[in-house]
């Protein structure tokens, strides 16, 4: 039956083979089994002895037996080692798609060994070549495995539970007893038990048979005419580990396309304001090869309010209990309905998620030139560097009226501000109970005219003139909400408003494939416990009467470890009626 | 005195019990070492027909002496009982911890050490019910000691509410399958381990050979700890599995995306595919027993790893630790 059975190359397995350890010592003491010759580097690891010249193979037979590799355990075996070896490097080294930033530090630190590791894609591992290259190659190999599998097992699956063998005491599990029953009885008796009590799911496929008397031949002794029962069950498990496997597949490709589809923007947004869903009002903006612009739903939403808790007791400090962003949204029809977004708990609107991914604090400030001209007016995120939300921002002032230094200011918001008796300021909590923002000076050409792309959060201060007093220190401004303060050097004043506004960052992503990757994932689950779990065995039994009394004799075989398989074989005995067990001697297994 | 004290006060009980569990389960390997050099001697001495293999000497010796075979192993017994104790202590600790924090008490490295320390009792001690292997107390218990005294060293941090990130009934489940996974693998690594020592032994290796690991030849044999080993993985894997999906469901509401290459994924991706490759290994001529064995040791590697190193040394979105 192993002829019609598929099995990946190099796979030890009793059950399918239907040969025990016992029968390939056997084989090996008797002539050079001549199973499967795969030509170089036979299946079993070691060339058959006495195989004298491998033919020539021809490049058929190459590619065969290339694809006969690529599909053999001892390959996927492989592959998932290196798999596993491959994937660590992206942990140890920043990652260019998570954090782009840490990986120009890093290039800066280490100039020589970064430029080799960036070469082989050390900072983009999970879309290089070489990992590319060794789960594509798994992915053939399992597909190349699975699929051969699944149509053989399909047959499997209207097989009739093998023959019954002719010698049982080789098999993992046996027992054996008398009964004054009928062999006949037995059979019956037997079946019944083992088919079980639902009629329409039968625990095992039963097959019950009769045999000849035959003579001793070898070890096995003479007998008389027999009944046999053969019973197979758990065909769930071969189709459990077929299920999981092909669910992986499904896994993989759900996720390629979703990849190839999905899009994600960010924008960040202050209380009272609000954006629309176009590609243009995120501040970025990333999609996949396969995206539409046309596919985004135009709709629009405000942020209404944005709240904060955190706690107040001496254990836990100012750790962050709860964020709420209460939003409006538009509809493209013009109906708008009120929402909360929280952390753990994204918005969904047409077919997109919306996340609360930060927050912070966007003073209102307003710069006024020399001239008395308003140069500059807005909420400007400042961006909390530390629990306290100590939090660090920078205005760019290059409107100012004609022949004017352009200004820029840099500086930290602090939302419950102290300061020390060295003049510093920090801040002790992170709700704004006592704002205050600090703030130092630079004029000159901000460069913003010279159409190189600048980071809204970072001033570069190289080619500016830092304002300071007399002493030679830096001038550092404090503004408390409503203050309006002179710049020194007579630049003019900046003012902040008399509210501080909440900024919140929002994330918005939509991924068609999610449902497919979740129940990609939900099938390799439940096959996967199928497939590990539900036992497969074989139960065949056989019974003959001779000097008045009916024997019986019990053997049992399972795939892979089977703790259940003994008691299995003793269930199936004790179902014979008044039957008298054999006594054995106590299995070695249970030692320890 | 503060719930919380109380609850570091039980489990550095709870530590000191598996201590002693941990010394009365290695006098009971030593004497088991002895008494098998003595069943050898007595086998000997006893006619035996030329030929017989001394080694299948059954596993109980028979009352052959004057000393019956039972009180030998009262040591066992202890043990045991002090173990049973140990858990019980464990859990009354992680029970106060959850009560102070006012929440499900796994929400950081010290907890997480505390339950998944108590699982691997509980999985021990439960087994144990069913099938003696009090031959495994030494090192479960011994693994055990150290994990809660490093965790009460190194991990403890007090016990308070958690970020809004955390506030989430995947809390319970993804981190707390996750331990559970944890756990069951620290009992089927002890198994595997032991079936590399044994075998090494059995093999021939001259270090293993030394009269010092004479208690090996008490342990059962290779075969029977690779299945028992591996029934435990079966279990450990398919409840990793779920960790990661868990976490990746999870991720998705609270990161907004399902994975992202971060340290903490990686790892467990690399843990994964380890399992994985084990139980490929197991069926795969050539490579099942031995070989497959030292999958289960890396895997577990990687599991620690992943739990100590990850958390404490790159940056990543799970940084959940507390600690600074
Ligand atoms: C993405 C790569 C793969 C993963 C993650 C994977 C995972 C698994 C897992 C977890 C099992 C355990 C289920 C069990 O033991 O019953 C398993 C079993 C199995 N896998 Fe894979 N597999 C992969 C690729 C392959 C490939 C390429 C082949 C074919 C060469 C293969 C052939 C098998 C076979 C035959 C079994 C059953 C072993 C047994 O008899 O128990 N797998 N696989």
């Amino acid at each position: 039956m192993s002829g019609q059975t598929y099995r990946p190359e190099g796979i030890a397995d009793d059950f399918t083979t239907g040969e025990t350890a016992a029968d390939r010592a056997d084989a090996a003491t008797g002539a050079a089994a001549g199973t499967s010759a795969t030509g170089p580097g036979d299946g079993a690891g070691r060339p058959p002895s006495g195989t004298p010249k491998a033919p020539r193979l021809g490049w058929r037979g190459m590619l065969r037996w290339t694809w006969r590799q690529l599909t053999s355990m001892r390959v996927a075996l492989m592959l998932l080692m290196l798999l596993a070896v491959a994937a660590v490097p992206g942990s140890v080294f920043p990652q260019r798609p998570q954090d782009p930033a840490a990986v120009v530090e890093y290039l800066g630190e280490h100039p020589t060994a970064g430029e080799w590791l960036d070469r082989f894609g050390f900072f983009d591992v999970y879309s290089s070549p070489w990992f590319s290259a060794i789960y594509l190659l798994l992915l053939v190999s399992l597909v190349g495995c699975i699929v051969p599998r699944t149509i053989s097992h399909a047959k499997a699956l209207r097989n009739r539970p093998p023959r019954t063998p002719a010698r049982f005491e080789r098999f993992p599990a046996t027992a054996s007893g008398t009964t004054s029953a009928a062999p006949d009885e037995v059979t019956g008796a037997v079946a019944a038990h083992l088919r079980g009590r639902v009629r329409l799911l039968p625990t095992f496929r039963v097959d019950t048979g009769t045999e000849d008397a035959r003579p001793a031949r070898g070890k096995v002794p003479a007998r008389p005419a027999s009944r046999t029962v053969a019973a197979e069950r758990g065909y769930l498990r071969e189709t459990g580990n077929l299920l999981f496997h092909l669910a992986l597949v499904g896994l993989v490709i759900s996720v390629g396309i979703g990849h190839l589809m999905q899009y994600r923007g960010q924008a960040i947004i202050t209380e009272g304001r609000g954006f629309a869903n176009a590609v243009v009002d995120y501040d970025t903006f990333e999609s996949g090869a396969w995206f539409d612009p046309e596919s985004l739903v135009p709709f629009s939403m405000t942020l209404d309010a944005f709240t904060s808790e955190f706690a107040t007791d001496s254990v836990a400090f100012a750790q962050s209990r709860d964020f709420t962003a209460d939003v409006t949204v538009t509809e493209p029809d013009g109906s708008s309905s009120e929402h909360q977004i929280k952390v753990n708990h994204p918005l969904e609107i047409d077919g997109a998620k919306i996340y609360l991914q930060g927050n912070g604090y966007a003073p209102d400030i307003t710069v006024t030139d020399a001239e008395g001209a308003t140069a500059f007016s807005g909420r400007v995120p400042f961006l909390p560097e530390d629990q306290l939300y100590t939090s660090r921002g920078v205005v760019k002032v290059p409107d100012v009226s004609e022949g004017l230094d352009q200004i820029g200011l840099i500086g930290y918001f602090l939302p419950t501000a102290v300061i020390n008796d060295d003049g510093t300021a920090e801040s002790v909590f992170p709700l704004p109970t006592d704002p205050l923002l600090v703030l130092e000076v630079y004029r000159g050409d901000l460069g913003l005219d010279e159409g190189v792309p600048q980071n809204v959060y970072r001033l570069d201060t190289a080619d500016l003139e830092a304002s300071v007093d007399e002493d030679g220190e830096r001038v550092t401004l404090l503004l408390e909400p409503g203050d309006s303060v002179e710049l020194p050097d007579g630049l003019g004043t900046v003012a902040l408003g008399e509210v501080v506004p909440r900024f919140v960052a929002l994330d918005l992503r939509h991924d068609p494939s999610l449902a497919w990757v979740l129940s990609f994932s939900l099938l390799a689950l439940v096959g996967l416990t199928g497939s590990l779990f539900l036992p497969r065995r074989r139960i065949w039994v056989r019974t003959w009467t001779s000097d008045g009394v009916t024997r019986v004799e019990v053997a049992g075989l399972a795939r892979g470890d089977d703790a259940g398989l003994s008691g299995e074989v003793e269930r199936t005995l004790a179902a014979v009626p008044g039957i008298e067990t054999d006594d054995r001697p106590a299995d070695e297994n249970t030692e320890g | 005195m503060e719930i919380a004290e109380l609850s570091d006060l039980l489990v550095w009980a709870a530590a000191t019990t598996f201590a002693i569990a941990m010394i009365a389960f290695a006098i009971d390997l030593g004497r088991r070492g002895d008494e098998r050099i003595e069943a050898r001697s007595e086998a000997r001495a006893a006619v035996v027909p030329a030929g017989a293999d001394a080694g299948t000497v059954p596993d109980e010796a028979p009352a052959a002496g004057d000393v019956p075979a039972a009180p030998r192993r009262r040591a066992a017994g202890i043990g045991v009982s002090t173990s049973w104790l140990g858990t019980g202590l464990l859990l009354l600790g992680i029970v106060l911890r959850g009560v102070a924090a006012g929440r499900t008490p796994w929400a950081n490295m010290y907890e997480f050490t505390l339950v998944g320390s108590f699982i691997a009792m509980v999985v021990f001690l439960v087994l144990n019910l069913r099938r003696d292997v009090r031959f495994l107390g030494a090192f479960v218990t011994g693994i055990v000691t150290l994990f809660l005294v490093v965790g009460l060293n190194s991990f403890h941090v007090a016990a308070t509410g958690v970020q809004p990130a955390l506030q989430n009934y995947w809390l319970v489940l993804h981190v707390g399958v996750a331990i559970a996974a944890t756990g069951i693998f620290t009992v089927s690594f002890v198994m595997s381990a032991l079936q590399l020592l044994r075998d090494g032994r059995d093999s021939g290796t001259p270090f293993l050979t030394r009269p010092g690991f004479r208690w090996l030849d008490r342990m059962p044999t290779p075969g029977t700890l690779e299945s028992m080993s591996f029934r435990l993985n079966a279990v450990g894997f398919v409840m990793w599995t779920f960790t990661i999906i868990g976490g990746a469901i999870w991720a998705e509401d609270a990161w907004g995306r399902y994975w992202g290459w971060d340290p903490k994924e990686v790892w467990s991706f690399v843990i994964w595919v380890v399992y994985a490759a084990y139980l490929h290994a197991r069926t795969t001529r050539g490579w099942s027993g031995r070989r497959a064995a030292w999958f289960v040791v890396v895997g577990y590697a990687c599991v620690l790893f992943n739990f100590t190193g990850v958390n404490l040394i790159f940056n990543g979105k799970h940084s959940y630790s507390g600690i600074s």
